[in-house]
């Protein structure tokens, strides 16, 4: 057992226990938090399979971006509903947890049966990519290469992609904007 | 080298928590957060089959393009969840269920 594996498991136990934490947590603000342990330890799950910039976006866009949007929406939209979404759901957390235990946990019998019967490593274009040595090399360059191919070869989802942000941005400043009494 | 398989089961598992707390949760900024774990489930995966395509970089490329579309979806669904407390005083999705205006 080398350290890669090591940290592999280390990480992916981190990241499903944050993980169990946040479905677990009756506080909000506490399970916001630990969903902050569960990203940062996907990002690093993501530098072992050596994708280093989308790690980097990854700390960058999730936890400086969307968690801390989250936080100021939660935290900026008064005290009032602060203390009101504390309290709620204490009366039944026993029929309705089961059932979406019970579905869930189907679903991940399903999942894990379904990725035993595909053996990812006997795929057709892993094989061939393997006999290739197409494989990224834990030396190789991975960010030009994702610049030039970002700027060629994905021109166009890149160009739709920030049409898309531009108009859910807008959009979103258009909705939460104070409205006007009538 | 971790296999493939490793990967795919901290994926799973991350999904099916990701589906544990959309449906048992009543607040609407948790549903959002299971939402986001599944997307990372799903990024997660991409990530590791990208790591066969070394000129092309298609998992990774479209990891990338995911994280975008989380983040313009996370400030659609945040300004809408302000929204639906100003009229409801609640975030409960389970009494949100009139469509008026």
């Amino acid at each position: 057992m080398n350290l890669i594996q090591v940290l592999f498991y280390l990480l992916a136990f981190i990241a499903l226990g944050s993980a169990i934490f946040v479905a677990a947590s009756k506080n909000l603000v506490r399970s916001i938090f630990m969903f902050f342990i569960t990203l940062f330890a996907l990002a690093g799950l993501y530098v072992l399979c050596l994708a280093d910039f989308v790690a980097i976006t990854q700390i960058v866009v999730y936890v400086g971006g969307i968690l801390v949007l989250i936080l100021f929406a939660f935290m900026l939209s008064g005290r009032e509903s602060l203390s009101a979404l504390q309290h709620q759901g204490k009366s039944f957390l026993s029929a309705n947890k089961i059932i979406s235990f019970i579905l869930a946990a189907i679903f991940f019998v399903a999942l894990m049966e379904m990725i035993l019967k595909i053996s990812p490593e006997n795929l057709e274009w892993i094989k061939k990519a393997t006999a290739n040595n197409m494989q990224i090399s834990p030396t190789a360059n991975m960010t030009d290469n994702i610049g030039i191919n970002l700027m060629t070869r994905y021109l166009l989802p890149f160009e739709v992609v920030s049409i898309l942000l531009m108009m859910a941005l807008i959009g979103a400043a258009h909705l939460a904007r104070k409205e006007r009494v009538e | 080298m971790i296999s493939l398989t490793d990967y795919m089961v901290v994926g799973a598992g991350l999904f099916c928590v990701g589906i544990f707390i959309v449906l048992s949760k009543r607040n609407a900024i948790q549903v959002l957060i299971g939402i986001e774990l599944m997307l990372n489930a799903a990024i997660l995966n991409m990530i590791a089959f990208g790591r066969y395509d070394q000129f092309n970089n298609g998992g990774q490329m479209f990891a990338l393009f995911a994280i975008v579309l989380a983040a313009a979806t996370t400030a659609v669904a945040l300004a809408i969840i302000l929204n639906v407390y100003r009229r409801f005083k609640t975030i409960d999705p389970n009494r949100v269920d009139k469509l008026r205006d």
